[in-house]
């Protein structure tokens, strides 16, 4: 049950807005032990979450009553896989607040990334007009940040190098903010793509994207939002947002991996030439050439990850359950508790804002004196599994003069339980290493 | 407890005050070796005299691990012949595989010597590309420096890391 009592070494335990005891027995993996017998504090979700049971069921119910490759036969198997697959768009499509037909299914986040970054090269030397509208190419400019994972990054460096175009990116502040002084200059008539994240995977800043987006759009340029580590932990609607694509991937929000999502607005992905070619995709094929499919079909080539999908929308619905509202109070009530708790520890330097205004749930830390990779043994050895290492995203740790980090990240079934014990976690590898 | 078997003291003393750091001169051979997936990092400079390494010598950063296991192999392979030196190797690339069967550690206690107590990293697969770094490093520079002392023309170059490349 929700605990209310404040202890009295500081650390303010506010009432927490969800049941962590009862979403605990919705997830089968949280009730086994590891090194030998350690509770489980999964303190990971950032790199991948846990799945409830109802995910699991409802793959397996697709596997066992409908499997059939959606859009294609005329037999009964094959119109329900359809169905469900196409129902699932809309579940997931809502989710965000956007018509299913926005809804582009892809591997992963790093999928969808390359997916529009494959496009906007393909544009170059596409023989059809229209699909020459977003081409990048040399004297063009896209524009990351610098907190940027190193899928929304390496992707349009890659870009700018098949296309000549040119990579600017926006710097951080110490405190682990975007330094918007210069957007001004950075985003300017030449940028033809701003490619921001809307929630850091090692700081946990949540950027101004409002901000970003009028200054892009003011000089004609697009703008897609990695949202990988925002969509799973807060409400995320299209249409406040503004931007033209948003990216996430499916086992970051309680669903399988295997799937993610482009969303992109109808009248700019129709405008863009497909990034993978096969079949599903085409509307005529013969053998002199192809014409191709409108969106979203126009951009999944082969017979899709349907259980995968199915999958994602009953982690959608499981969410919704919650309330996303009340996922993001109750992620924010634990960020600020852990954070008090870190600042108790001396040695312990946390990266990021210190605070939890526009703070999400990802706390990258230092020890002093002991590598994130030891810090993070000993949390193993207590059963606490954290991510160690630059978390992909090399430039934020050399940004900030360290040479890794090691990063706890929160979601629905964690609880003030769980932060105590990283940090009686991290009092233990000061002890092990003779720190203090 | 099972952090004692991985961290011996012998492993923790030498990330402590470690043996032979510092990039030194002469030198036929400098690498530059990375564990991508955590950012451990060694510059790593060979010195021959003949076919005996007269000076290993190093600068790095990351965990205790990767750091101890520089110290220990500059230990072990001073005053050896290169061939002795990567023959400690390849018995090093076998402890790591050992999974913790510490039979494979008593066979390899004398060729080894401090570098046997890393034993206990073997039952961490994650933690092995950090132990292996220095090693890796070395068989690269060795490589090097041997093509050098047959085609002198050659300079000192920073390659692609054989333990994940560049990230």
């Amino acid at each position: 049950m929700t605990q209310t009592v404040s202890r009295p070494d500081g650390a303010q335990q506010v009432p927490l807005p969800l049941d962590v005891e009862a979403i605990r027995a919705d997830f089968p993996i949280l009730s086994r032990t590891v090194r030998d017998g350690k509770k489980l504090v999964y303190l990971d979700s950032g790199a991948t979450s846990q799945k409830p049971r109802a995910v699991l069921d409802a793959e397996r119910w697709f596997y066992e009553n409908v499997n059939a490759a959606p859009h294609r036969g005329a037999h009964q198997l094959a119109e329900e896989a359809t169905g469900a697959y196409e129902a699932a768009r809309a579940t997931i499509g809502a989710f965000i607040g956007a018509p299913e037909r926005e809804i582009v299914f892809t591997r992963n986040t790093t999928e969808a990334i390359n997916l529009v970054a494959y496009a906007l090269s393909n544009a170059a030397t596409s023989k059809e007009p229209e699909f020459r509208t977003y081409a990048v190419g040399q004297g063009d400019e896209i524009v990351v940040t610098e907190m940027e994972h190193h899928a929304n990054l390496v992707p349009w460096q890659q870009l700018c190098e098949r296309t000549g175009a040119t990579l600017r990116w926006l710097g951080l502040t110490d405190d682990g903010r975007l330094d918007l002084s210069d957007l001004a200059t950075v985003v300017n008539e030449r940028t033809k793509l701003v490619a921001v994240t809307q929630q850091s995977n090692i700081l946990g800043t949540i950027n101004p994207l409002g901000e970003i987006v009028a200054r892009a759009h003011k000089v004609g340029a697009l703008v897609l939002v990695d949202g990988a580590q925002s969509v799973p932990h807060q409400r995320v609607d299209v249409t406040e947002l503004g931007a033209d694509f948003l990216v996430f991937s499916g086992h970051k929000m309680l669903g399988p991996t295997g799937v993610g999502v482009l969303w992109g607005r109808y009248d700019v992905l129709d405008k863009l030439p497909p990034f993978l070619t096969g079949g599903s995709m085409i509307e005529v094929v013969r053998m002199e050439g192809s014409t191709f499919a409108a969106p979203p079909q126009r951009f999944e080539a082969g017979v899709p990850m349907s259980a995968q999908v199915i999958g994602l929308a009953a982690a959608v619905e499981y969410l919704q359950a919650l309330g996303m509202d009340r996922v993001e109070e109750h992620e924010k009530a634990l960020t600020g508790y852990a954070l008090e708790k870190l600042a108790e520890i001396p040695g312990v330097t946390v990266i990021g804002p210190p605070d939890t205004v526009a703070r999400g749930g990802a706390i990258s830390f230092t020890v002093e004196g002991i590598h994130p990779h030891d810090v993070g043994q000993v949390l193993d050895d207590h059963g606490i599994a954290v991510r160690v290492g630059h978390h992909c995203a090399w430039p934020v740790v050399r940004r900030y003069g360290v040479p890794a980090t090691t990063r706890a990240t929160f979601y629905v079934h964690t609880g003030y339980d769980d932060i105590d014990a990283l940090a009686d976690g991290i009092r233990a590898a000061q002890k092990f290493f003779g720190t203090v | 407890m099972q952090l004692e078997s991985m961290y011996q003291e012998i492993i923790l003393d030498h990330y402590k005050n470690p043996h032979g750091r510092g990039l030194r001169d002469p030198f036929e051979a400098e690498v530059h070796h990375v564990n991508p997936t955590c950012g451990d990092e060694v510059t790593l400079r060979l010195h021959l005299e003949g076919e005996t390494i007269a000076d290993v010598s190093y600068e790095g950063m990351g965990c205790s691990i990767s750091q101890a296991s520089i110290s220990a192999m500059y230990d072990l392979v001073l005053g050896k012949s290169v061939h002795e030196a990567l023959a400690a190797g390849e018995d090093f690339v076998t402890l790591m595989q050992a999974k913790g069967d510490l039979t494979v550690a008593e066979k390899l206690e004398d060729t080894l010597e401090d570098a046997v107590a890393f034993a206990g990293v073997s039952k961490y697969p994650a933690r092995i590309k950090c132990a292996l770094m220095s090693w890796m490093a070395l068989k690269d520079a060795s490589a090097r420096a041997l093509s050098t002392q047959s085609t002198p023309a050659l300079s000192a170059t920073h390659p692609t890391a054989p333990t994940g490349g560049t990230a």
